[in-house]
């Protein structure tokens, strides 16, 4: 088929054309939309059916019980602690990374990817090890008196392992493109170093602060691999909500499983719903 | 990390210095140390111990499993990445942004949870799971499951590694390609393949890594015997937890092996597009 050329110029007219002139959306499209309904959405949507199965009362039980919220607890703040963590030392990173030199830092810099790549249950054990009370780690550390595994601390560590290069790969981009001569600008004209970073640096990677934070605040909550092996599964005291539902699995439990599933679906969509409020409130307010 | 150092000399010398040092004790005590640390434990009773770890039966078998799944699942979400990149990037439709969000979603969600759907959508005590077992196929607790575990969870990364590609190429040269006579095929697998090849290769390598490592998702829909249904980090599990720590740390060093060729082949994608930009530019 040909393209009208004469009306080339309505843009209504131009995707009309594009669609006839290049093929394949009716064939690219449908399967796209077909395969992912078949394995996400069909598949998620069965958290609520096998939810369904149990009468009310029933998932009542399975919400208000001690050891369920308590799980849902340590999980939200443990993965909270960690984004902040993340996002401090991710951010610290990404600005060495790029406005500074010092040898080795295209290794530094493709090593950031690490925990990316590396399956989770390897940083889980490994990071469990050194930790340990005998590992590189711990052992002084048990000396200071401080434990990380089986301890709320241990869970931190591990999902900022997980998260920072979330943050680190959010921003670098963002401070490659900040023009240094804006600050320079704003120091010639009296303004100190805070003034710079307040007034210049955080309104320009607020964000992707953000975004940074996000990313790694729910790869953080739902993480298990890399928790589970640092922490001693004590329930009340370092149990996550991963690990509850896996044990409810393993129980052959699956209606209180997908009980606790669909609390943090639940609870992780309300919280991405806030934060991209504000980060569109950020936009609005640097606008 | 694309493009130029962009350097700023105005921080006094100490502050950069003091940044720059605490940057990389973090650095160190949490991505380096590791990294060493599973090399160093995993040859701690010398090579031959690891030797003999690598090749003990079952994690052969655990290697066999792994790539049994890695071989259906790296196709399916190549062929699922590169014909929604293609929808999404080449034409305009309605609710393509609501499209784009939900190829996303699976990163959202708990390995653990990506697992448990498939067995209450499969197991055996639902309708579809006791269909299937009565025809003798059994998904959950087998290959089957785990292969559609594993693609739920690496689901996003081939189309992710795709739509920026493609969105920075435009339509041009496949309507050059149809308005010298090609065919849609033609055009599609001479003008849109070539064009994306390393963002695709890319893509490809970051599945292989992820879909090679998994351990949440596939740990609840495996039965767990070792063997049989282990895959690689399943095995680092089992030998872990019976206190046989330097084979699980032999059998993790190639896992760790796998990881970095992951980085290099970042590396070097990225190194080709900064060299074809320079080109471009100049």
């Amino acid at each position: 088929m040909r393209p009208e050329v004469t009306t080339a110029v309505q843009p209504l007219a131009v995707k009309k054309q594009r669609r006839r002139v290049l093929g394949g959306l009716g064939l690219s499209l449908g399967y796209s939309v077909s395969w992912l309904s078949l394995l996400v959405l069909l598949p998620l949507s069965m958290v609520f059916v096998t939810m369904a199965g149990l009468p009310l009362d029933g998932i009542w039980k399975v919400v208000a019980s001690r050891q369920v919220l308590s799980a849902v607890r340590l999980s939200f703040w443990t993965a909270a602690a960690s984004g902040v963590v993340s996002t401090v030392s991710g951010a610290l990173l990404a600005w060495v990374l790029v406005r500074y030199r010092f040898p080795l830092k295209r290794l530094v810099d493709a090593l950031v990817d690490l925990p990316f790549a590396l399956p989770t249950a390897v940083a889980g054990v490994t990071l469990s090890v050194l930790a340990g009370p005998s590992g590189w780690i711990g052992k002084p550390l048990a000396a200071a008196g401080v434990a990380l595994v089986n301890a709320p601390a241990g869970i931190i560590v591990a999902m900022v392992f997980i998260g920072v290069p979330f943050v680190v790969r959010t921003l670098q981009p963002v401070l490659q493109d900040l023009e240094p001569e804006t600050e320079d600008a704003a120091e010639s004209l009296g303004a100190g170093r805070v003034q710079v970073i307040r007034r210049i640096l955080l309104p320009a990677t607020g964000p992707a602060l953000v975004t940074g934070f996000t990313l790694a605040f729910s790869r953080a909550l739902g993480e298990y691999g890399s928790v589970v092996f640092m922490t001693g599964n004590l329930p009340f005291r370092t149990e996550i909500a991963p690990v509850i539902i896996k044990a409810k699995m393993d129980n052959g439990a699956y209606a209180g499983a997908a009980t606790v599933a669909a609390m943090m679906l639940l609870a992780a969509f309300l919280l991405l719903v806030a934060l991209s409020g504000l980060q569109n409130w950020q936009r609005r307010r640097t606008e | 990390m694309r493009g130029a150092v962009n350097e700023r000399r105005t921080e006094p010398p100490w502050v950069r210095r003091a940044l720059t040092t605490v940057a990389l004790a973090f650095f160190v005590l949490l991505l380096a140390m590791p990294l060493i640390f599973v090399v160093w434990s995993s040859l701690a009773r010398g090579a031959a111990a690891w030797a003999a770890a690598v090749s003990r039966p079952d994690t052969a078998s655990a290697i066999r499993q792994t790539l049994t799944v890695v071989a259906w699942v790296v196709p399916l979400n190549t062929l699922f990445g590169v014909l929604a990149a293609y929808a999404i990037t080449k034409f305009q439709f309605r609710g393509k942004a609501v499209l784009t969000a939900l190829i996303d979603l699976p990163f959202a969600i708990s390995p653990v949870i990506a697992g448990s759907i498939f067995v209450f959508l499969l197991g055996k005590f639902t309708p579809l799971g006791g269909w299937l077992e009565s025809h003798g196929i059994k998904v959950i607790f087998s290959t089957p499951g785990m292969v559609l575990a594993t693609t739920f969870v690496t689901f996003p990364f081939v189309a992710r590694e795709l739509i920026p590609t493609m969105q920075a190429q435009g339509i041009e040269d496949e309507l050059a390609a149809r308005s010298l006579g090609a065919s849609g095929w033609q055009s599609f697998w001479r003008v849109t393949v070539p064009n994306i090849r390393w963002s695709l290769l890319f893509g490809v390598v970051l599945c292989a890594a992820r879909a090679m490592g998994e351990f949440g998702a596939v740990s609840v829909v495996s039965a767990h015997v070792s063997g049989e249904t282990n895959t690689l980090p399943l095995q680092v599990e089992a030998l872990y937890s019976g206190l046989d720590v330097t084979s699980a740390f032999a059998v993790s060093s190639l896992l760790v092996l796998m990881a970095l060729l992951t980085l290099a082949v970042k590396a070097g994608v990225e190194w080709r597009y900064r060299r074809q930009e320079a080109r471009e530019r100049a």
